[in-house]
């Protein structure tokens, strides 16, 4: 198998995989799930058999890399119900904005939002990427956009 | 415009705006023993240069002349796929040649990986690799100390095909007669690398 050398991925596809991950987890987060995904591509990659499509490929792991991250938060985290209720609403983070809105949503329907307008991929791409129909795929691109345009107003 | 165009427009700047930087990646695959060949460039006096190393040492150091893709496209294919800029971890050799250039280093000590070569054409390259700094040797000879006397024209071929040019100083072997030969990276670099160790050409 003739693959090229793994910088080449980087340079062209770092980017991608990390708006893709701010986009998913957000700024703190996304820089270690951005280093746990190429450590695990590098770790897999001499016996990838096809190399017909690393972009997917990569952003497979980027997104396994993100539900992972998502999960050892939910593990690190108190149960709501033992919290008091809050008086004030949550201040956004500084630079929030529009990807605070997205970060908001159900995983799904972030992650299509996020391949789709991040990482700039078509529908049968974040089928792929997701292992879901393209169909689903196409559902959750809209449902989140229906639920972003209630929600924000730029 | 569409409402979802407009949205979708937004969120496109907006994550433009999201990564300033991207996080190291090099020095964390050394770190958990997956960078097999790690590589910088070091701009000298005969152009820019490719360094490349395994953890056994230094691999490769090629002249880019504009091929630094075919170079990385090369060691990816005979060595290993994770192949990752790493200028970290050739900090020594960097260092080693830039003093060497400025004439203040006769001898490399950086540990050499001699996987690219093999056979004969490796034994003319270690023969070559024990010319002192500042003299010169014969095509003949070298191919002697490889063990065929009347191999000059193999020796030739293997010295032109060194990995690791400047380090293993093929640049010292010139035709019996005096005639500077031919070098892998052209003969102008052949006669300034010479030129800088004060050799009489």
């Amino acid at each position: 198998m003739k693959l090229p050398a793994f910088q080449a991925l980087l340079d062209t596809y770092g980017r991608d995989v990390h708006r893709f991950l701010v986009a998913s987890l957000g700024p703190v987060e996304a820089d270690d799930a951005y280093q746990e995904t190429w450590l695990a591509a590098l770790r897999a990659y001499p016996r990838l058999r096809d190399a017909s499509n690393l972009r997917s490929w990569i952003l497979t792991v980027a997104h396994r890399k993100a539900i992972d991250s998502t999960r050892a938060r939910g593990a690190r985290a108190v149960p709501v119900e033992d919290l008091p209720e809050r008086v004030t609403p949550v201040e956004p983070l500084p630079d929030e904005g529009l990807w605070g809105e997205v970060r908001r949503l159900p995983p799904k329907q972030r992650t299509a939002l996020a391949l789709r307008y991040v990482a700039d991929a078509g529908y049968g791409e974040i089928s792929a990427v997701m292992g879901t129909s393209e169909e689903a795929a196409r559902r959750n691109v809209h449902e989140a956009l229906k639920r972003l345009r209630t929600e924000y107003t730029p | 415009m569409s409402d979802d165009d407009r949205l979708g427009s937004a969120l496109r700047a907006a994550a433009q705006r999201e990564s300033p930087y991207l996080p190291d990646v090099s020095r964390a695959a050394a770190r958990a023993g997956l960078l097999d060949v790690a590589y910088a460039t070091l701009d000298s006096p005969v152009g820019t240069l490719l360094l490349a190393r395994t953890p056994r040492g230094l691999v490769r150091l090629a002249y880019i002349d504009g091929a630094e893709d075919a170079v990385l496209e090369d060691l990816a294919l005979r060595i290993s796929p994770r192949v990752l800029a790493a200028p970290d971890e050739l900090d020594q050799s960097r260092r080693e040649l830039d003093e060497y250039f400025a004439g203040r280093r006769t001898r490399f000590g950086i540990p050499l990986d001699w996987r690219l070569t093999r056979g004969f054409a490796q034994r003319v390259l270690q023969a070559t690799a024990r010319i002192p700094y500042g003299s010169v040797s014969s095509y003949k000879l070298v191919a002697g100390e490889a063990g065929s006397p009347r191999g000059s024209r193999a020796a030739g071929n293997a010295l032109g095909r060194n990995p690791l040019p400047i380090v293993v100083p093929c640049h010292r072997v010139l035709q019996a007669d005096g005639g500077l030969g031919g070098y892998t990276g052209g003969v102008e670099r052949k006669r300034q690398l010479l030129s800088v160790e004060g050799a009489p050409v």
